[in-house]
């Protein structure tokens, strides 16, 4: 059964609803699909199943609404909560943000520019250092591994991304970084001419190079597991079709099931590059925060994130230090969107290629 | 099918377990000894609520529960939210006293007539404890051991101008250590501090040819690591070779701690050389408010065993309270904490340095001027 509609979605690149497999005959593009689903499940309609369905149907738009009610509540409470920081009189919230950075800034821009550029680098690095690791083992679990060890892994990634963020926090606080300091401290020695990997490497590493490989580890089993799930839905007959024109398997992945994936790798990434932007417990644990524009991801009090930051800082922010703290919200809350926003446009790109 | 019945039956005796073991929290009030203590009972009953330093915490724990058991009637607590949040919280009105690491400045001297009955607010030293430079240094560092310093090299290390351990002016205070040229990390307070003021008042006191920064609760400058909170300090030496740090002597740990050269000697942190730095200290002039006692900390001291980088807290009441039994409670409660009794409780919990003589003696003396009626 799954065996036809799979066979049957071969020239397009989603596989289509089940249940249409005359309609593909004809309709390339799917286009014949949309009228026949209607009349699916409901053939042998009663009277009372009609209150059913009313009901059903509030019930499934209340929950859409309560989705925007909530986003907007959340916009309207950092709009709300940050606006005395922006109206305040300058001389008192120069001074709420000196105190808040110790002298370092004394505007908005000053000290937010350097916290979002530490979010952004952190959550690119993590972002770049666990794609490729991720992908690798979702080719591994779909296309070599035997069953058994399939499952096992399947289980495992499973289990690491359902594990809360201060529990790798902690560990890696305390375990992994004095762990890798002689790995950072040869990097630094060897390649230390690359500008990024400027020597002398921190001893404890608690530096950006130490955050970014804890956060990679953190969003790497949600990239691999929604990857593995995409390549497992690669049309078995593309698969053949590959290896029956002679390629090797690794050209048969190249050729079949990475172009096929693409747009699910992309929208997979952004997902998890969403939680590395917004992690808390894990860097505020593993980074010596700093204010600087510096990139060099060895060095200890070089950046900090901005959600880290707020934790930081909130126990001790006077009324107008919190709106302070909250307009950064309001910044991660813009960045996190617009990075949503660029992941739907790609992913729509390579939808309908 | 089998596994599941197994879990479940794991669910239903580890949450009987814990609701066995929440049952037992619930159930700490001391054995009742009333026929013993009813002679004693000074008549103080009623909730009573204090806020403020996080470094008191300690000791305000430990003087809350040998109070209470003096006072059966009087329940107290003590939310440790932060010095600055604590004396707000105390300037709302909403609790007895207060507990901060900095004195009142003149706004919240002002502030406080609003809510005193009569007079303005008072400061009065409570719990002062040493602060010490530790280390973590293989072959050298380890419990009770020290190495001699003064104040120039500390403040040359912790200013980024001595990178290494083997340096001459570490070696010539130690010639019998043997050092090794290990790269020196310094780790600081990411956050505001009361320690860090302290350290940097030190500093800059004793070495102020090698100290150009002004005393703050912020790290002035960018050398090192920045941890968060004291744990996060001293968790940061812990994990390399070759740090430094500042923090309470209590969770000096396994670490060496730095002896601070006083006059001609070096003195080794310890809570009753803090004591004698504090207890000779002057009084600073305080031009606002009344009945005041706060210290002017003679970081710069050569009195031979006196140990100066030490932390003083106070703890901040109104000379009379709108409602007469807080009145008497916050009399009779500061009365105890700052009599010999209640210093030893602290500085047996906590290591903090108990105080006496004629510091104490003043400020009880503005303590005994609380209206109680």
């Amino acid at each position: 059964m799954a065996n036809t509609s799979e066979s049957s979605g071969a020239g397009q690149v989603m596989p289509t609803a089940v249940g249409q497999v005359s309609a593909t005959l004809s309709a390339p593009g799917g286009g014949g699909a949309g009228g026949r689903r209607n009349d699916l499940g409901f053939s042998g309609a009663k009277p009372g199943r009609h209150s059913q369905d009313k009901i059903f149907h509030a019930a499934a738009v209340g929950c859409g609404a309560l989705i925007l009610v909530a986003l907007g509540a959340v916009v309207l409470f950092l709009l709300l909560r940050a606006w005395p920081i922006f109206a305040g009189p300058q001389a008192k919230t120069s001074a709420v943000f000196a105190s808040l950075s110790g002298g370092k800034a004394h505007g908005f821009w000053q000290y937010v520019g350097p916290l979002v550029f530490g979010t952004v680098v952190i959550a690119a690095l993590a972002l770049a250092i666990a794609f490729f690791v991720a992908v690798g083992v979702a080719l591994f679990i779909t296309f070599y591994a035997r069953k058994s060890v399939r499952t096992v892994l399947n289980y495992v990634v499973d289990l690491l991304a359902a594990i809360p963020s201060v529990i790798y926090g902690l560990w890696g606080a305390l375990v992994l970084v004095p762990a890798m300091y002689p790995f950072w401290n040869w990097v630094s020695v060897h390649l230390g001419w690359i500008p990024l990997f400027a020597g002398p490497a921190a001893n404890p590493p608690r530096t950006v190079a130490s955050a970014a490989v804890i956060l990679a580890i953190m969003i790497m089993p949600i990239i691999t597991s929604m990857t593995r799930d995409i390549f497992a839905a690669t049309p078995q007959l593309n698969q053949e079709a590959a290896l029956a024109l002679g390629a090797t398997k690794w050209e048969m992945i190249k050729l079949t099931a990475l172009p096929f994936a693409k747009s699910g790798m992309v929208s997979a990434s952004m997902l998890a590059l969403g939680r590395a932007l917004g992690e808390t417990m894990a860097v505020m644990m593993v980074l010596s925060p700093g204010m600087t524009y510096s990139w060099h991801w060895l060095q200890a009090s070089k950046s900090q994130t901005i959600a880290a930051n707020i934790a930081a800082q909130y126990p001790e922010a006077d009324s107008l230090g919190v709106s302070a703290l909250i307009a950064t919200g309001l910044v991660l809350f813009v960045i996190t969107f617009v990075v949503n926003l660029l992941a739907r446009r790609i992913t729509r790109k390579g939808g309908t290629r | 099918m089998h596994s599941t019945t197994c879990k479940r039956l794991i669910a239903v005796v580890s949450s009987f377990a814990m609701m066995a073991a929440l049952s037992a929290c619930g159930d700490n009030t001391p054995a009742d000894t009333t026929g013993a203590t009813t002679g004693k009972n000074s008549g103080i009953s009623g909730e009573f609520h204090g806020a403020g330093a996080s470094s008191q915490q300690g000791a305000v724990e430990a003087w809350i529960a040998t109070y209470q058991s003096k006072n059966r009637n009087a329940k107290i607590a003590y939310n440790p939210s932060g010095s600055g949040a604590g004396v707000s919280t105390f300037l709302t009105g909403a609790t007895a006293w207060a507990g901060t690491d900095a004195p009142l400045n003149d706004q919240q001297i002002e502030q406080s007539k609003a809510i005193c009955k009569s007079g303005t607010a008072f400061d009065v030293p409570v719990y002062v404890s040493p602060i010490a430079v530790m280390f973590n240094l293989k072959g050298v560092s380890g419990q009770g051991k020290h190495l001699n310093m003064d104040a120039a090299v500390i403040a040359r290390i912790f200013d980024g101008k001595i990178t290494e351990w083997n340096d001459e002016a570490i070696k010539s205070e130690n010639p019998k250590v043997n050092l090794p040229a290990t790269p020196i990390t310094v780790v600081h307070r990411s956050d505001k501090s009361g320690t860090t003021n302290n350290f940097t008042s030190y500093l800059k006191a004793a070495a102020p040819n090698d100290w150009s920064y002004e005393p703050q609760e912020n790290w002035p400058n960018e050398v090192g690591q920045a941890a968060k909170g004291t744990d996060g300090v001293v968790s940061s030496i812990g994990q390399a070779d070759g740090t430094i740090g500042y923090a309470d002597l209590a969770k000096a740990g396994n670490f060496g701690t730095a002896s601070v050269k006083v006059g001609a000697d070096y003195v080794a942190p310890a809570a009753d050389a803090a004591a004698k730095t504090v207890n000779a200290s002057p009084l600073r002039p305080m031009p606002k408010g009344s009945k005041r006692v706060v210290v002017n900390v003679d970081y710069a001291t050569s009195v031979a065993g006196d140990y100066p980088i030490v932390s003083s807290s106070y703890a901040v009441a109104c000379p009379a309270y709108k409602d007469a039994k807080t009145g008497a409670f916050v009399r009779d409660w500061l009365g105890y904490v700052l009599s010999d009794g209640g210093q030893k409780v602290a500085s047996d919990n906590t290591g903090s340095a108990a105080l006496g003589g004629a510091l104490t003696q003043k400020a009880l003396k503005s303590v005994n001027t609380i209206q109680a009626k």
